[in-house]
């Protein structure tokens, strides 16, 4: 199982939303997409994309202004 | 109702290329459906060259105003229109170009992006993606 990860620091509004759709479309069943980023609503709004996709959301952590965000495909 | 996104996008207006295309690529990233209806002055955006020529819907000022805003939208590392389209059709969004327009303004579709369009229809192809969607916008 791999562990893929997507670096959308400094990034805006869609970025990170939609390059988190596009690791995740790549990765096979059981894969960790990782995403960390700064834009402040896709902290929330890529949580809410995966669940509506249905799939597990692992972690959600907030470093200073970074966050990371892990799911499992 | 499908979970899907339909939008018309009618307006060649800069800022509004910006809404339709972020709305679309979120609706994919989220998990929906998208197609994209190219028409009238929005076709225009879709020829060669075109994509990012369009003017601001308010506040063009011959140019200046949309100068501003790009500047400001550089700083605040928006990504570009053309890295939206492409991020759309690889996300399995539908580009449709209406065929009517393309007629009426003597556009070929040599003329067009036809490495991303993958339709050249009418209102009956708009209808039917639009009677399947639970989101549907005219832009």
């Amino acid at each position: 199982m791999a562990e893929i990860k997507v670096d959308c620091v400094g990034q805006n509004c869609p970025v990170p939303l939609v390059e988190t759709r596009k690791a995740l479309r790549k990765a096979a069943a059981g894969d960790i997409v990782e995403v960390t980023g700064t834009h402040p609503s896709s902290k929330k709004e890529i949580p809410m994309a995966a669940r509506a996709m249905g799939l597990e959301v692992l972690d959600v952590a907030q470093e200073g202004d970074r966050w990371r965000i892990r799911i499992k495909r | 109702m499908a979970d899907k996104a339909t939008i018309v996008v009618q307006s060649g207006d800069f800022d509004k290329l910006y809404s339709a295309l972020i709305i679309a690529n979120g609706a994919l990233a989220m998990g929906m459906d998208a197609s994209m209806f190219f028409t009238f002055w929005g076709l225009q955006r879709l020829k060669k060259g075109q994509l990012e020529k369009g003017q601001l819907s308010k506040m063009h000022f011959l140019g200046l105003g949309k100068w501003m805003v790009q500047r400001r939208m550089k700083k605040a590392n928006v990504v570009s229109l053309e890295q939206m389209l492409t991020d759309f059709v690889e996300l399995g969004g539908k580009l449709m170009a209406c065929d009517m327009t393309m007629e009426i303004m003597g556009i070929r579709k040599e003329d067009l992006r036809e490495d991303l369009i993958s339709d050249y229809c009418a209102v009956g192809s708009y209808i039917q993606e639009a009677r399947e969607s639970s989101i549907t916008l005219f832009i």
